[in-house]
């Protein structure tokens, strides 16, 4: 039987905020072990939170970027649990009136079929604190140590419908919520520190029907890596069990990407009652229309938008400015290089060619490229001019890559400067074509795609600095 | 409201109690005692009520998102039952 997937992820995201949400408590990572702390975030008794704008501020900000309605009315609730990483015992989080609800993103696949996935709410919690455990695994520690520096960071949880059919859908989703939320600014994003991070629901069910399936959970999956890795291997997982004649268990299992599996966690599946009530202790938010319109003013240019700017601007085909808008650092870098002078459609083939490759191998941010957007700029604005070629425009940008000279004065110092001389080109030409008898036999014998053989003679010859164009001209002459 | 022995049980559990087996008919008789009287709430007409989220009516109370000095980590540890190097110390927490 062929089976069909169904995935909803939930997406924790960090927020940028200087503070905790309920105290004044830095919130900045990688500071020494439980020197971000303090009464309330402690959970001690007879202390009162006082809720961070700024949380509420961005919270509202993602909510309209992910097409959000906003709540005019919203409030807090007490979500209870037992775990020694929520020092009170219950997680401040949002129940019934979450600040955002139904909004959507659109993603792209890969075979340019256009998706819309709703997104059910956004709720404002905080985050929990840090587990080090004794042994190698939670199971085989006697004991474990809690730093508490992270419980109380602002989180904003996103909950999608279960609209994802494939692996790839859900980390294209997942893709497209971590660029919108760079855009408008509110989340560094940074996986590998843990500030974004999904929740994996997936069932599976007979493909054509629309009948729901047990589902399993992995949770904290932190790259897109492993969000379409744990994926896959969970959905084969339990068409085998299906096929098996056996039933899906629902269940919170763990991904080991070491091992590419999932695993069972063997949890007692009553504890999940989570006794939602009203946080008594923190009072209702309120928000005017105003306000919202006000925030909804303050968002700048989203990924979408700026796709198509750059498609309607400057004619970039949709897959080269999807690239290019897929994070806003790639999008200011690739229109300061437009700014700079440069012709937009080689300024993206440079950022998402030469550059892209240079800053992966050295595992760079665009921000930190030490070829600066004005610089390529003006390399390519050589090119257009016809100074160099693009070959040796190569070679410039390595150079650029190395020093801080400007483009123009590689090209002198290093005498990359194009023959344009129709002469001095005409003498290489005359004396490949001498040598190549039979490459000219062949092209005269009606093989006219030898000519590029004779083109890269001439262009060997000439140590990359002729210009193509005019090789090919002189050649197509004298060959008649 | 009649409450069961199981309720009693799922109740205790997740509240980390343990209940003595001698005490649990009463537990179950003076919960379900509770509930009953608490019952007496669905008697009244709430068609024309709004529903509050607050017992105060006070909304948007805010702070600036300023940083303050946080406890010192010594004097923060200082009521844990168990400590090592700078961390609270928790016992096992799942059963392998």
């Amino acid at each position: 039987m062929s089976y069909e997937a169904v995935i909803g992820l939930e997406i924790h995201s960090e927020l940028k905020t200087n503070t905790k949400i309920f105290c004044g408590c830095a919130t900045t990572f990688g500071a020494e072990h439980n020197t971000h702390v303090c009464p309330v975030c402690l959970g001690l008794p007879g202390v009162l939170p006082v809720l961070n704008k700024r949380v509420l501020e961005f919270a509202i900000k993602a909510g309209l970027a992910l097409n959000c309605h906003i709540n005019g009315f919203s409030k807090f609730d007490r979500k209870n649990y037992y775990y020694p990483d929520l020092p009170k015992n219950w997680q401040t989080s949002q129940y019934d009136l979450p600040i955002c609800e139904h909004g959507y993103v659109d993603i792209v696949k890969s075979n340019g079929e256009k998706k819309r996935i709703r997104i059910t709410r956004i709720h404002m919690e905080e985050d929990a604190g840090k587990l080090v455990h004794s042994g190698n695994t939670i199971k085989d520690s006697d004991t474990s140590n809690v730093d508490y520096n992270r419980t109380g960071v602002p989180l904003i949880e996103i909950v999608s419908e279960p609209d994802m059919s494939t692996p790839e859908e859900a980390r294209l989703y997942m893709e497209k919520v971590k660029s919108i939320l760079q855009y408008i600014d509110v989340s560094n994003c940074k996986m590998e520190e843990g500030n974004l991070r999904a929740d994996l629901n997936v069932s599976i069910r007979p493909r054509g029907t629309d009948t729901l399936g047990t589902r399993t959970e992995m949770k904290n999956i932190n790259s897109f890596k492993a969000v379409e890795e744990a994926l896959t291997y969970e959905i084969e997982r339990q068409e085998e069990v299906v096929e098996d004649g056996g039933h899906v268990v629902q269940e919170t299992r763990t991904w080991d990407p070491e091992r590419g599996i999932t695993l069972s966690m063997r949890t007692k599946e009553n504890a999940n009652d989570y006794r939602y009530m009203p946080e008594p202790d923190l009072v209702p938010i309120i928000t005017t229309d105003e306000e919202i319109e006000a925030f909804r003013k303050s968002l700048p240019e989203l990924p979408d938008a700026r796709q198509a700017r750059l498609e309607n601007e400057f004619g970039l085909s949709s897959y080269d400015a999807g690239v290019i808008t897929s994070s806003r650092q790639m999008a200011e870098y690739f229109d300061a290089v437009v700014a700079a002078g440069a012709d937009a459609k080689l300024a993206a083939n440079w950022i998402m060619g030469d550059l892209s490759k240079n800053l992966n191998a050295e595992n760079m941010s665009i921000t930190d490229s030490p070829v600066e957007p004005e610089r390529l700029g003006q390399m390519i604005g050589l090119i257009s001019k016809g100074t160099i070629s693009s070959k040796i425009a190569k070679k410039v940008f390595e150079e650029m890559w190395k020093c801080p000279d400007s483009p123009e004065k590689i090209v002198q110092d290093k005498g990359l400067v194009q023959i344009t001389d129709t002469k001095a080109i005409e003498e290489i030409v005359d004396k490949v074509i001498a040598s190549s008898q039979k490459i000219v036999d062949d092209y005269k014998g009606g093989n006219k795609k030898a000519i590029g053989a004779l083109v890269g003679q001439v262009m060997k010859q000439s140590k990359g600095k002729a210009n193509p164009q005019l090789v090919n001209q002189l050649l197509a002459q004298k060959l008649g | 409201m009649k409450v069961t022995k199981k309720d009693l049980e799922t109740v205790a559990l997740l509240s980390r109690l343990s209940i003595p087996a001698e005490k649990e008919e009463q537990y179950t008789q003076q919960l379900s005692a509770i509930l009953d009287y608490i019952d007496n709430l669905s008697t009244v007409n709430t068609d024309e009520i709004q529903p509050i989220a607050h017992v105060l009516p006070i909304s948007n109370v805010f702070r600036d998102d300023v940083v303050k000095e946080s406890l010192d980590r010594d004097l923060a540890l200082s009521n844990a039952p168990l400590k090592d190097e700078g961390y609270f110390k928790v016992p096992k927490i799942l059963e392998g």
